[in-house]
């Protein structure tokens, strides 16, 4: 089970003097239950890649197949797809239109048909799995602190249960905490066995997080793969815009030294390493 | 699925012609005459002239004669129906007979010529907003209607708003169709139900909308008074417009066209109009 973007391309005006390239035969596989982040300068086409995954754009030369059924644009099937991948936009909190919360998050269950007690039960659910307080339902969204839309959003997402999860920087305009506190709530969702889907600017939070990382320059796909080889990769050949952690390149120093770890290394396994490295001395 | 392009009509082409460089005031009025023109010289042969200058247009501004036609293409509708009502309801000898319906002699004439008039109206301002920034034809636009300053008219305000308003047309247009899809991601539904229903689920597209407006309309208003902006206050322009002997030449051909295109009408072309009649 997973989604698959097989050699996509896309181009934004075609044929008018605005024609701009946005993807350029981009690669992509999303296992459910993975966490794949998609990295890169502005303008590299994220945004663009993750609305393909979400069928919102259909891609002028390549496929993407869900769940092992190749997506014809226009197919009937398509807004069902739409429902099993959710998408979370940048600045979710600007498409908000509801008098409450609860009327909010009951939007795109109600699209898809829930209706009475079913209806209920998802937004329970999605509220409490988005770790948002239930006694905000009955306010009004534009009330809420910044961190607190945010949930809002990604709950009214989570509620038509999707098994894949695409997020639009879902941390761009929050705070340290606010941004700590989303990604533990992402990691929660991811271990229920939602795939997670984040595009980010911010490559230390991608590199301690992914199972997998895809990092686009100019439409084109850089480099795809784990951590290790993202990290790797990276050090040798840096990529315009995309700073590389402190921590990668503190390791990267120790290994030039000769000390043989993982670039990707946590703080637990690169302090064990130096002093394993010292003993030997 | 059918997104809103956010290239939309009539909008400015950035370039470095001729027709880009002359003083925005000069294009103004130029676009003036050429309405003038066309609607004192609208016949059938005369249109071959009016499609000579767009030609002449195309080769001094660099954009594709395509590109210009297409400019008429938001009233393509409202030209149709004036040619249908012209063709069937203008008296005259009949040449053709649809059952009570009968296209006439003089409903053809009438008809094509207003449906051309129509279309060459829109497309001619068309090219005045493709070579124009917005910026540049609000400031000419000041400029030209400075005088009724006198009446205590307030132009500078008026063209402030313009300026603002024709800004914002472009990124109105990519919020709305950032909402639009993030609605749709959300299985917002446009299509199916009837009329109450496809109104009521526009509701998830305005309200965000409008919310967005305000704030930026607030923002926007905040920033400026922070700049110290007061509405009337005499200020000075950073790229004052500069009328060279250019725009005078300019606009003396082209009211020599012009005139030249009335003349054709009223002289040359009337005999042949004459014949056709006769047939
Ligand atoms: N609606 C649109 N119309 C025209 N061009 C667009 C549109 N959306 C994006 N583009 C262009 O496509 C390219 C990729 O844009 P995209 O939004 O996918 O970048 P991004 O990586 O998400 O950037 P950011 O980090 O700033 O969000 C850019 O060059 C952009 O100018
Ligand atoms: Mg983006």
């Amino acid at each position: 089970m997973s989604i698959i973007a097989d050699d996509i391309s896309y181009t934004y005006n075609t044929g008018t003097p605005a024609e701009s390239a946005a993807l350029r035969g981009v690669s992509l596989t999303v296992e459910r239950g993975e966490w794949v982040s998609i990295v890169g300068h502005t303008g590299s086409g994220k945004s663009t890649l993750a609305q393909h995954l979400n069928l919102l754009l259909t891609p002028q030369s390549g496929a993407i197949s869900i769940d092992g059924v190749e997506v014809k644009p226009g197919s009937k099937r398509s807004r069902e797809f739409r429902r099993r991948v959710g998408l979370v936009f940048q600045y979710p909190e600007t498409q908000f239109f509801a008098e409450t919360v609860r009327a909010e998050i009951e939007f795109a269950p109600s699209n898809w048909g829930s209706r009475g007690d079913v209806l209920k039960e998802r937004v329970d659910e999605a509220v409490s799995s988005s770790g948002l307080d239930p006694l905000l339902l009955d306010k009004n969204p534009f009330t809420l602190s910044g961190g607190q839309r945010r949930r809002v959003a990604i709950a009214s997402v989570i509620a038509m249960k999707p098994d894949y999860l695409v997020l639009d920087e879902p941390t761009a305009g929050l705070d340290a905490t606010g941004i700590k506190e989303l990604t533990q709530l992402l990691g929660k969702l991811r271990n229920a066995g939602l795939a997670v889907v984040q595009v980010t600017h911010d490559l230390r939070s991608a590199l301690s997080l992914s199972d997998k990382i895809l990092v686009l320059e100019n439409g084109s796909c850089v480099v795809y793969g784990s951590p290790e080889l993202v990290a790797e990769y990276l050090v040798d050949n840096p990529v315009r815009g995309l700073v590389i952690p402190p921590v990668v390149r503190f390791v990267s120093g120790l290994r030039e030294k000769g000390i043989d770890i993982p670039l990707n290394s946590g703080l637990g396994e690169i302090i064990k390493s130096i002093e394993v490295f010292k003993g030997r001395l | 699925m059918r997104f809103m392009s956010s290239l939309s009509i009539g909008q400015f082409i950035p370039g470095e012609s001729f027709i880009h460089r002359l003083d925005p005031r000069c294009k103004i009025i130029a676009t003036i005459i050429l309405m003038t023109g066309l609607f004192m010289a609208s016949g059938i042969p005369d249109f071959a002239l009016w499609i000579c200058l767009l030609v002449i247009f195309s080769t001094l501004s660099g954009i594709k004669l395509t590109t210009i036609l297409r400019s008429g293409r938001p009233v393509l509708f409202l030209v149709l129906i004036t040619v249908v009502l012209n063709l069937f309801w203008t008296p005259g000898s009949p040449l053709v007979r649809l059952g009570p319906l009968s296209v006439t002699r003089e409903g053809l004439i009438v008809a094509s010529s207003m449906g051309l008039r129509l279309l060459f109206l829109v497309i001619f301002a068309g090219i005045l907003m493709m070579t124009t920034s917005p910026m540049a034809f609000s400031d000419g636009l000041e400029r030209l209607m400075s005088p009724m300053a006198v009446l205590r008219f307030p132009t500078s305000e008026m063209a402030m708003m313009m300026t603002i308003a024709l800004r914002f047309i472009p990124t109105l247009f990519e919020e709305t169709d950032r909402i639009l899809k993030a609605q749709i991601s959300r299985g917002a539904d446009f299509e199916s139900g009837g009329l109450m229903r496809r109104a009521r689920s526009f509701i998830p597209i305005l309200v965000p909308l409008f919310v967005l407006v305000f704030q930026r309309a607030e923002n926007l208003a905040v920033a400026m008074e922070s700049r110290c902006y007061v509405p009337g206050a005499p200020r000075t322009r950073m790229n004052p417009l500069r009328w060279s002997g250019r725009d005078s030449s300019a606009l003396a051909c082209l009211s020599v066209f012009v005139l030249f295109a009335i003349f054709c009408d009223r002289y040359v072309f009337k005999i042949y109009l004459t014949w056709f009649a006769a047939q």
